[in-house]
């Protein structure tokens, strides 16, 4: 039998350069941060990347005294037409320099080179795109004559899409003429410092954004600031909750993104190949680390085998391992936390019943990393089933009617996606009315575009981000 | 070189069996209304994922070592053609030489694996191609539209057997599927198998004219049920000739059907693939999709003619680590 | 002063892509608002203007079906050589229009904003005009803005750039393609336009811009029965008769005002939705 071996293939890292020290960027300019600073890791090698910056509540507060100055003499009396160029130029840049912070995504994430290449770093460079032509069109958005911006925004982003939630939160809350403090992920600081330098090559005006590095502490420093207007953050539930009790009774608008545990429904009338293709986005994009996940495969029993069958021989031939490599469609888990929470569930899963099923073949040695994992006799009364895993980590359950499998898939706190596979327009449309989901996918999986709002139902949040509805977050009727 | 009717080649689960349909599905085949059912019962494909996940395919990187084992087999592959009306003996010659000898300056080049010509032409193929190995194919069945009656197209087929062509490529009768008559479609193809005797069989689907993966899925499975050795894209005389998302399709179908009935059954792409470039992308979606089985010349062919220079073009650069030029490749 | 001889420029049509000159031979005498010669521009004839039909129409598939977002890179990459272009527009706005430097440079900035402007709506009209519509009944029922076609324009004859924007960009950027008439005694930034055109990546046929007589041309144009919309704001006296022309293959027409508009004022969405259709989609809901 032929083996056709792909020989490796690796991106060149020297379109990046690391420093051994990164800094704070408040006011237009890097400095030091009071706290001690953190390594940022390589989690597929182990390497340390740099040393980061840590802000403290001293340095929060300079950050949000230079967003306010730079709002109220600045940004906040600036034409939109204005606003829009500085945005169109960052849009520019991101595009110029987009593989120099492909690599460096992938460098500080782990995620495979051709998700940074083909879909984090274009995304991002599309959300800016968008929003810039928003910024003078303000009054189109279904908010009267003239909204006006909140003032200034704090803003704590995940590590499982750095580059792109620094995008979705910075780019509307510029075009609607706030400006940003912004906390990137401890785990994922360096394509948000990046972000900076591209910021200071479109000369935006000092202060419009500042980035604080840091940890949770520094997150929470932002988001209690009492000269903060608007609060926005993508994370887990836990901490939103925590969030949304600290803003009780202040005057702070607040939008979060959380967890989910989106059901992947197939209907026995699926597209088959297509539909798997879709299972395995739906699950193994990114290393399943994405709130929007499809964590919970519901098919229908009288399709279960066949789909499994077909599923397992697909997963056969993902390829995980260097994430700097072209071929690589699995890449690393972001952090030992992480990968100790993984472990952690897959465990239980097993523990409770459930058949654990992963491909053959091995991990590299050092590093964080988690094979595709399969769990098949899943039912709704197992964790597996109701926790979110954030991870490769697939949980199978069947239904016998559209109506089961409905009840299946909003059985659950969450409710932030979900999938229909089906080649019936009207069930698609019946069945995506009843589930309570913020977003749902039909014959796909993880589409993303700037033009289209994304957020959830119940405990994954409350708010949209993209489109014209996204940008109402940043804006106050007048 | 193996052949697909060789009974020690891979794949083939029980080379004694009769020809005609497995036995899993011989029910389908007894009425029109039943191989309609069939056939429309198999799963659709969504033209937007299907072409997603070709296009994803196309974005494996493969260099080095993996890009000379990609090129070496894909020149392997190729089924040197000339459907011309203008063709005569001496260009035919002229192929089949080159067909031998692709690189003039390098011996270590492969073989192709066939020489495809008009009917009419298959003895002067044959004649040059004698010792080498190399498969003499004839296009046949009133190629390319398949305008003709059943009696004229069965002469056409015996007519390029007799001049010693030892593998027809058919064209089904688009007309007959787009109108849902299925089952005529069906049993010309198994009376053109009758008349191969034992040369090898391509089924041609024209999927330029069959317009939707839905339809590509159907005849694929139409072709394979009715004896056929390869189901093959297109005649190369329409646009659009093969694309990425067709072979997914077809592959998906050649694997299927083996999981179905232990009959392995062959793909060729033909027409529209002028890259190497594009010869790999086939190769790694051949690898993903159907599985390494499918990587040999008796599983997959690519119809082509200019494809074999830009495959030595590439071949030589990696040889001598410069680019090359048409000069350093032997026109035909 | 330099004693070295200008290399002149020469000023052809605008039309698939290419520069030609008019099928009809002509060419007529530019001069500036001093009355100098400045240049023979190309003059337009009929079959010109029918040729551009057939060029916007050939186009008119691909603009349309490009998604918005790629539109509106290409927009804003005209722009951005707009921009590049400017001293050249400057020049010849004021020699053309007979203003100082500083209101040709300042009617020139604005042009190029009003373009950015425009490139940023491609992908926002179909959340601003679109929607789904809650029928009394088990329907999904939406709507979404949809491209016309192939629009003539009929460039105002005063403003030879800001007002040329004004009446292009809004065009393309609602995905449909374009046959436009320059002003007769300004026409030169329309070929200038031309060629930033050429080089944005914009596909040839998309726009095609003809320099001559909106009042010999127009009535063709009016009467074609494969243009969908008519933009008659350089139509002057004509304009009531176009109008009663294009009712005969009802075209949609964007009436002119005796007075050119400010162009400098805030248009809305006034130039784009008269070239757009709305089409409405139902679809039940059910298992």
């Amino acid at each position: 039998m032929t083996v056709f071996e792909y020989a490796p293939a690796p991106e060149s890292r020297s379109i990046v350069t690391l420093r051994s020290h990164y800094g704070l960027f408040v006011d237009g300019e890097f400095t030091d941060g009071g706290g001690t600073p953190l390594p940022t890791v390589n989690p597929a090698t182990e390497e340390v990347l740099g040393e980061v910056a840590v802000g403290t509540d001293a340095d929060v507060d300079r950050a949000v005294r230079a967003a306010r100055k730079a709002f109220t003499r600045v940004w906040g009396p600036m034409r939109g037409c204005d606003r829009g160029k500085y945005l169109f130029r960052i849009a520019r840049l991101l595009q110029e320099r987009a593989r120099e912070f492909a690599v460096l995504e992938t460098l500080d994430n782990g995620k495979p080179i051709t998700e940074s290449r083909d879909v984090d770093v274009p995304l991002a460079a599309a959300h800016f795109f968008y929003h810039a032509g928003w910024a003078d069109k303000l009054d189109h958005v279904g908010l009267g004559a003239a909204p006006r911006p909140h003032g200034v925004a704090g803003q704590v982003i995940p590590w499982n899409f750095p580059l792109l939630m620094l995008a979705w939160k910075v780019a509307p809350a510029l075009a609607a003429g706030n400006t940003v403090v912004l906390k990137p992920a401890e785990t994922t600081p360096l394509t948000a410092l990046l972000f900076a330098e591209v910021c200071q090559q479109a000369d935006l005006p000092p202060g419009v954004v500042n980035i604080v590095t840091g940890a949770g502490d520094t997150g929470r420093a932002v988001v209690e600031h009492a000269d903060v207007d608007k609060v926005a953050f993508t994370g887990s539930t836990e901490v939103g909750k925590q969030i949304a009790r600290a803003v009780a009774g202040t005057q702070k608008v607040l939008t979060l993104e959380l967890g989910g545990k989106a059901a992947n429904i197939v209907f026995d009338d699926a597209p088959v190949d297509q539909a798997v293709e879709g299972i395995v986005r739906g699950i193994f994009f990114n290393q399943g680390h994405v709130c929007c996940a499809g964590s919970r495969l519901l098919v229908q029993e009288s399709v279960h085998d066949e789909v499994v069958a077909a599923l397992k021989r697909r997963i056969g031939t993902l390829r995980v391992g260097d994430p700097l490599d072209k071929n690589t469609d699995v890449g690393a888990i972001n952090s030992p936390e992480q990968l100790a929470r993984i472990r952690e569930l897959v465990g239980i899963g097993q523990a409770e019943g459930a058949q654990l099923w992963q491909p053959e073949g091995d991990l590299p040695e050092r590093g964080t990393w988690f094979k595709p994992t399969v769990f098949t006799d899943v039912t709704p009364a197992h964790r597996i089933a109701r926790d979110e895993v954030f991870g490769p980590v697939l949980s199978v359950l069947t239904f016998r009617t559209p109506d089961e499998a409905v009840a299946k898939a909003n059985n659950s706190t969450y409710g932030l996606s979900a999938g229909i596979w089906s080649e019936k327009g009207s069930r698609i449309l019946a069945v995506a009315n009843q589930l309570r989901a913020g977003v749902v996918w039909a014959n796909t999986f993880n589409q993303f575009d700037p033009t289209s709002p994304f957020g959830g139902y119940k405990q994954s949040g409350y708010g949209r981000e993209g489109g014209r509805l996204g940008l109402r977050a940043y804006l106050k009727e007048s | 070189m193996t052949h697909a009717l060789d009974p020690t080649a891979p794949g083939r689960a029980d080379p004694a069996a009769p020809a005609g349909v497995p036995d899993a599905f011989a029910d389908v085949t007894r009425s029109d209304a039943a191989f309609r059912a069939f056939l429309h019962g198999l799963p659709g494909v969504d033209q937007v994922g299907a072409e997603a996940r070709a296009a994803q395919l196309g974005t494996r990187s493969i260099k080095t070592t993996a890009k000379a084992w990609a090129i070496d087999t894909a020149i392997s592959m190729v089924d040197l053609t000339t459907l011309e009306g203008a063709d005569t003996p001496g260009r035919v010659r002229s192929l089949a030489a080159k067909a031998r000898r692709p690189d003039p300056s390098d011996d270590s080049c492969p073989q192709v694996a066939a020489v495809c010509v008009y009917g009419d032409l298959a003895g002067v193929a044959r004649d040059a191609l004698v010792g080498t190995g190399i498969h003499t194919a004839a296009v046949a069945t009133a190629f390319p539209s398949g305008r003709a009656s059943r009696a004229v197209k069965i002469a056409d087929v015996r007519d390029a057997v007799g001049n010693g062509a030892d593998e027809i490529d058919m064209v089904i009768d688009r007309g007959a599927f787009l109108a849902g008559r299925y089952l005529d479609v069906f049993e010309e193809v198994v009376a053109v198998k009758e008349a191969c005797g034992d040369a090898h069989l391509k089924v041609i689907l024209e999927t330029g004219e069959l317009r939707t993966y839905d339809a590509v899925r159907r005849a694929s499975w139409l072709a394979m049920l009715a004896g056929g050795d390869v189901i093959k894209t297109s005649t190369g005389k329409v646009s659009p000739a093969a694309t990425l998302p067709v072979c997914l399709v077809m592959l998906e179908a050649v694997r299927d059907f083996r999981a179905a009935t232990g009959v392995q059954i062959g793909v060729k792409p033909a027409g529209g693939i002028r890259t190497t470039k594009d010869a790999v992308k086939h190769l790694v979606m051949i690898n993903e999709v159907a599985g390494p089985d499918w990587l040999h010349p008796d599983f997959f062919r690519f119809g082509a003619s200019s494809l074999l220079d830009d495959l030595l073009l590439q071949r030589q650069k990696l040889r001598t680590g410069h680019y090359s030029g048409p000069d350093h490749v032997s026109v035909v | 002063m330099s004693d070295r001889l200008a290399v002149r420029k020469t000023y052809k049509l605008y039309l698939g892509g290419k520069f030609p000159r008019s099928e009809s031979g002509r060419t007529y005498e530019v001069t500036d608002a001093r009355g100098h010669f400045v240049a023979n521009a190309a003059w337009a004839s009929r079959k010109d203007a029918r040729d551009a039909v057939v060029a916007a129409r050939g186009a008119f598939a691909g603009w349309s079906g490009a998604t918005a977002y790629n539109r509106g890179q290409v927009l804003y990459r005209v722009a951005e050589v707009m921009e590049g272009r400017a001293a050249q527009f400057v020049d010849e706005v004021a020699a053309g229009e007979g203003l100082s430097e500083s209101k040709a440079r300042a009617a020139v900035d604005a042009a190029i904003d009003r373009w950015v402007w425009y490139a940023g709506w491609t992908d926002k009209l179909a959340a601003v005009l679109g929607g789904t519509n809650p029928v009394a009944g088990p329907y999904f029922d939406f709507s979404v803005p949809e491209p016309t076609g192939v629009v003539a324009v009929l460039a105002p004859q005063r403003s030879s750039l800001l007002g040329l924007v004004s009446v292009l960009a809004p065009v393309l950027a609602t995905g449909c393609t374009a046959v436009l008439v320059s002003s007769k005694q300004r026409p030169l930034p329309a070929i200038t336009l031309s060629e930033v055109l050429a080089t944005s990546d914009v596909p040839g046929g998309v726009a095609n811009l003809l320099t001559g007589d909106a009042a010999e041309i127009g009535p063709w144009l009016a009467e074609h029965a494969d243009v969908d919309g008519m933009d008659l704001c350089g139509a002057g006296a004509t304009a009531m008769e176009l109008e009663r022309s294009a009712a005969g293959t009802l075209k949609r027409v964007l009436r002119t005002t005796t007075e050119e508009p400010d162009w400098t004022a805030d248009p809305g969405l006034s130039r784009m939705t008269p070239f757009l259709e709305t089409k409405t989609v139902w679809h039940p809901i059910g298992v």
